[in-house]
């Protein structure tokens, strides 16, 4: 089965009959609810919070937003953006608390600065690589960059959003994390179940100061790999025979040749010295 | 299309993002709804350094509602004595929660782009010339 991705642009895709059927599917439910949950422990959030919600869909995280209990932090306020009008009207049919806007994210984010506490998304940034829309002039590092800079400016100071996405490949999965760093974003990924066919990944995303790494401090079961390079400041810093040219090397050189057989001139206090240029 | 939510929209259009006049947005030929949502008074509490009282005030202007004090109420409004929600947090609900934008438009003050809004929804898909 071919991704959706790859079939149609996500406002096509998600007609009436695909809302429908993704609305009412128990299975899809239950994956998004779970996704939702992890989202919402990942964004740590301390009391009832302004959320926005990018793809809701028809609303099956913002309903466990909204239902969020007190002892948990609840309940939450959100604001979706969904490109599909199908998909919300099945919001609308199941009479969801939060506003909607008929928008596509890889157009921006239009609020005003500082707007919200958190930003979570479930199974929906994928769609911005796609390079194929109803129109021409998207190209998707555009609609990328559109979404993370304005995703950025919308968010509070020390806010945090949480973006569980299914990238197509490395590339895709690359293209998305860069496009939020670039962004200003302190930029995490985190896997759950690697490595497995049901493996999820999520983009946990800071605004101001602090290790991402640390919003995982609180979680069990979670290994933290960070890939960035460790300090390169030991670069002066090499043996001297490894440094091409240089008399250690060139007398170890000799003892390489020496050790294959082959005929080496002796060496003395002139071997690798220093010549006056002649040119 | 909650009034809450109408004080943190702008216009979408990247030429109009960081003008003044393209926030708030301005409501033409709104017909306005009353939705029943539980008090929730953390929220509110979290929300109120948060919320644009001179962008609020326009609104209720342009909507006829009516006037609301000149400044932003302070966080000590919002509970009585006895720790219950005051009035002013229960006004703030009814206002902010509870009123909200069923049909209409939503004109920019910059570039006068008019969004449509349906059944609450507001339709902020722009074509691509005027990303």
């Amino acid at each position: 089965m071919s991704r959706p991705e790859d079939t149609l642009p996500p406002d096509l895709f998600y007609n009436d009959a695909e809302s429908r059927k993704y609305t009412t599917s128990s299975r899809i439910r239950s994956i998004q609810a779970s996704m939702t949950n992890r989202a919402l422990e990942l964004l740590d959030l301390k009391g009832p919070s302004f959320i926005l919600d990018l793809g809701c869909g028809s609303g099956l995280s913002g309903e466990i937003l909204t239902n969020t209990e007190e002892i948990d932090g609840g309940p939450h306020t959100w604001i979706g953006m969904d490109i599909s009008s199908s998909m919300l009207a099945e919001a609308l049919q199941r009479d969801v608390e939060g506003d909607m806007l008929l928008a596509d994210i890889g157009q921006g984010v239009p609020f005003r600065p500082g707007a919200f506490d958190a930003a979570i998304s479930i199974s929906a940034i994928q769609w911005l690589c796609n390079a194929e829309s109803t129109s021409d002039e998207d190209a998707p590092d555009r609609r990328l960059k559109r979404f993370f800079d304005t995703l950025y400016a919308s968010l509070k100071r020390g806010g945090r959003a949480v973006c569980q996405f299914y990238p197509k490949n490395d590339a895709q999965r690359s293209m998305i994390s860069s496009a939020a760093i670039k962004a200003g974003f302190g930029a995490g990924i985190l896997e759950d179940d690697p490595g497995t066919k049901n493996v999820k990944l999520y983009l946990v995303l800071t605004i101001g100061g602090g290790d991402v790494t640390g919003t995982v401090d609180g979680l069990r079961d979670v290994d933290v790999f960070d890939a960035r390079r460790k300090d390169k400041s030991r670069k002066g810093m090499v043996p001297a025979d490894r440094l091409k040219g240089s008399k250690a090397w060139i007398l170890r050189k000799k003892a390489q040749a020496e050790g294959k057989g082959k005929v080496v001139k002796n060496s003395s206090r002139y071997t690798g010295r220093k010549r006056k240029v002649a040119f | 299309m909650k009034l809450l939510t109408l004080n943190f929209l702008t216009c979408a259009r990247k030429q109009c993002k960081s003008t003044a006049a393209a926030f708030p947005l301005h409501p033409k030929e709104a017909e306005l709804e009353q939705v029943e949502i539980d008090v929730n008074p953390l929220f509110i509490k979290n929300m109120l350094p948060r919320l644009d009282w001179e962008a609020m005030k326009v609104l209720t202007q342009e909507l006829g509602l009516p006037n609301l004090p000149a400044e932003t109420p302070a966080a000590e409004e919002l509970a009585n004595e006895d720790g219950e929600p005051s009035q002013t947090l229960k006004d703030l609900h009814i206002l902010l929660m509870e009123t909200s934008i069923a049909t209409g438009k939503l004109a920019c003050g910059n570039c006068g782009h008019e969004y449509a809004v349906k059944e609450g929804i507001a339709n902020f898909l722009l074509p691509s010339h005027m990303v």
